[in-house]
């Protein structure tokens, strides 16, 4: 347990995860009249949208898309019927079925966590009644939120798009500002089109440099929280930039995007770019024809001027990063997968997580292994997961779980015969859905069980009660379940 | 609408660890409808009760501490309610009765929807929040002086911003208030559609736009 109680160990102290660096985050000292000359792509995009000052150092911001889903788009929905209201504009939100739905074949509305049919059943009737875009169970566009929506071109460059849900960070990837919300506020977007917004503090993180081989988006991210902590992202709005960031993905871009709320910051954000653009055009939602002429030429603005000031800067060298892999109970209790648990590893953590200060992790045995989520379960994660399967097999005993991120993923890797791999190799394949990143489901692993999984959170019981979590690439969770124990997957590779 | 807050006199219970995610404030199987009330029994389940299915309470943990009983003020580390987004976790916690939560620094979307439902987010230095936990008795909490008083006659001051604290004392609903400006909104929206066309889809077009 990680509450504090008499205990000496704790008392009068702070129970807190050890990290491997110092934190070296260091404010800049904006000088306020700066910005007004050159803004950053976050104060484009927010002097855009201001509809009105409403307050001090904040203002009611236009919100261009709402996204919700089954978990807690009804109780928004209800809410917002119950107070006699309606979305001002229905057609720019939208609903899907990802987080309770059941991932395993042959799936219908039914759900194994108690009342999670209703959830579904209700989601769909409110979504009805409002007359918003819903993806539903069956739909071939369902998946999860934050993959579906750039794959159907919902977000968009430039535009401002929240959720209720905290991983919508990562359609920051597109140069949007999107972040996540609560009930409360989706309800208040729902209602006026706005949200009352103080303005944030920015941050500019920087990677330079080319990974070595083996080493992620994934890797990336989790080697900025590691370092500077899971508040080290302090509420700002993060830009990510540099060689590296532009040499990556639209998908791995979105990883890095992903665990920006595990920074703790507000949300994350990339200047578009040509891939952008590409990946963007002629998807569903997207402008055609005139309309894309237009916002092509629109989007060549954002981007962030030279010498425009953030609040605080990060620069990482990417050339010196390895696989990274979590071993405790927060993100941040992270470190190289050549790494040792911390000798100052919080000892409530160490008991929970069954490891000891400076045991070695690869080697340590596991009984799970889990791709999935709206971190790294897109086609690219698959591929690079399905690279190392191939020809190899699950260790016994293993339970292999693989879902892809949204309907769309599953074909596409389908045609490609990924799901002949991970089949072949011994894993699950899935429909798409949330699934056993947390089991809001209702689905789980074994009790205490050790899993690794290429989701973004490793906190105590999220995937089960008790389950020791550890996060990682994809391509670390495929190494891993070979192996049966945590392995470095340059070995496999 | 929530309740509006002005002042709470209570003990504070002390729960002085960094990073207490919204899985632990309420586990997502304790969500179990889609309401927002019928949460308070799920809150901290994980950590409250000695197991999951029989909520035989774990004699341990602080929230089962006799002199914490009733209590509405709790104290906790850094990055107070990281994680998912789930507003139910301040649904559990206001259900409860936890009115004010003292830590160093709260997640944003945690301490955003504490502020939307009559829950006083404040940011003090873990130093003086080590000190609160170590007094006897109850601290008075006084949002129109933003003071935290205790029994000796020692007090801190405390930031809030200008919009939190006039929802927080109204009692106001957002809404209502953003509601006021829907002229401003819709003068925006018509003069940004001629601007960014491409962001406002047809309403009978479920593909989109009409190109």
């Amino acid at each position: 347990m990680l509450c504090p109680d008499a205990d000496a160990e704790v008392h009068g102290k702070f129970a807190r995860t050890a990290s491997i660096w110092p934190r070296s985050v260091y404010f800049t000292g904006v000088i306020v009249a700066n910005r007004a000359m050159s803004k950053t792509l976050f104060d484009k995009i927010w002097d855009r949208h201001t509809v009105a000052p409403i307050m001090q150092g904040g203002a009611l911001i236009a919100i261009d898309r709402i996204f919700l889903h089954e978990r807690t788009g009804a109780v928004a929905l209800n809410s917002l019927a119950a107070a006699g209201r309606q979305p001002s504009d229905p057609s720019r939100v939208f609903c899907v079925m990802d987080h309770i739905v059941d991932t395993r074949p042959g799936r219908s509305d039914k759900t194994l966590i108690p009342g999670g049919q209703a959830f579904i059943s209700e989601t769909r009737e409110a979504a009805k009644r409002a007359g918003i875009h819903l993806f539903d169970v069956t739909d071939p566009d369902q998946g999860i939120t934050h993959v579906i929506s750039p794959e159907l071109g919902i977000v968009l460059p430039g535009c401002t798009l929240i959720t209720p849900d905290s991983h919508t960070c990562t359609q920051g990837a597109f140069g949007a500002l999107a972040w996540g919300v609560g009930s409360s506020d989706a309800e208040h977007a729902m209602a006026t089109g706005t949200l009352r917004l103080k303005r944030p503090k920015t941050m500019r993180v920087e990677f330079t440099g080319t990974p070595s081989q083996g080493v992620t988006a994934k890797d990336l991210i989790l080697a900025l929280i590691a370092e500077h902590s899971a508040s080290g992202g302090a509420g700002c709005v993060i830009e990510f930039c540099g060689s590296t960031v532009r040499s990556l993905c639209m998908e791995a871009r979105m990883t890095l995007c992903n665990m920006a709320t595990e920074f703790g910051a507000m949300t994350a954000i990339i200047a578009p770019d040509g891939k952008t653009f590409d990946y963007l055009e002629n998807r569903r939602f997207a402008p055609k024809g005139k309309l894309w002429d237009a916002a092509l030429t629109d989007w060549q603005d954002l981007h962030c001027d030279e010498n425009a000031q953030f609040d605080c800067e990060i620069v990482i060298d990417a050339a010196k990063l390895a696989p990274m892999i979590s071993w405790g109970t927060s993100v941040d209790a992270t470190i190289p997968i050549t790494g040792c648990v911390p000798s100052n590893a919080d000892k409530a953590v160490l008991e929970y997580i069954a490891l000891e200060r400076g045991q070695q992790l690869i080697g340590t045995s596991i009984d799970a292994a889990f791709i999935g989520s709206c971190t790294n379960a897109r086609l690219s994660d698959l591929r690079r997961a399905a690279k190392i399967l191939k020809d190899r097999t699950v260790s016994a005993g293993i339970t292999a779980i693989c879902v892809p991120g949204s309907s769309e993923v599953k074909r596409s890797a389908e045609r490609e015969g990924l799901d002949q791999i991970f089949l072949d190799a011994g894993f699950e394949w899935r429909e798409s859905g949330c699934s056993m990143c947390f089991f809001a489901g209702g689905e789980s692993f074994a009790e205490g069980a050790r899993v690794i999984s290429s989701t973004n959170r490793n906190f105590q019981s999220r995937q089960g009660v008790s389950v020791k979590t550890h996060i990682a690439s994809p391509e670390t969770v495929a190494a891993s379940a070979v192996r049966g124990a945590i392995t470095d997957h340059r070995e496999l590779n | 609408m929530p309740r509006p807050f002005t002042s709470l006199r209570s003990r504070a219970i002390p729960m002085l660890t960094v990073n207490i995610d919204t899985d632990q404030i309420i586990p997502s199987r304790e969500m179990r409808s889609t309401g927002k009330t019928g949460l308070a029994k799920g809150l901290f389940a994980g950590w409250r009760y000695l197991s999951g299915t029989d909520y035989e309470p774990d004699p341990a943990f602080m929230l089962n501490h006799a002199e914490f009983a009733g209590a509405g003020i709790l104290l906790a580390g850094e990055n107070f309610g990281c994680g998912s987004s789930r507003e139910h976790a301040v649904w559990a916690l206001a259900e409860y009765g936890i009115r004010t939560i003292i830590a160093p620094s709260f997640a944003p979307i945690f301490q955003n929807n504490c502020s939307r439902n009559g829950l006083l987010c404040i940011a003090l230095s873990e130093r003086a929040i080590e000190e609160i936990s170590q007094l006897d008795g109850e601290l008075t909490v006084d949002l129109s002086t933003q003071k935290i008083a205790l029994s000796g006659g020692t007090f801190w001051g405390f930031e809030i911003d200008d919009e939190a604290k006039a929802i927080l004392t109204s009692g106001l609903e957002p809404i209502d208030l953003t509601l006021k400006h829907s002229a401003s909104i819709a003068n925006w929206q018509a003069a940004d559609a001629k601007e960014r066309p491409w962001i406002y889809l047809n309403p009978q077009d479920q593909q989109g736009h009409l190109s």
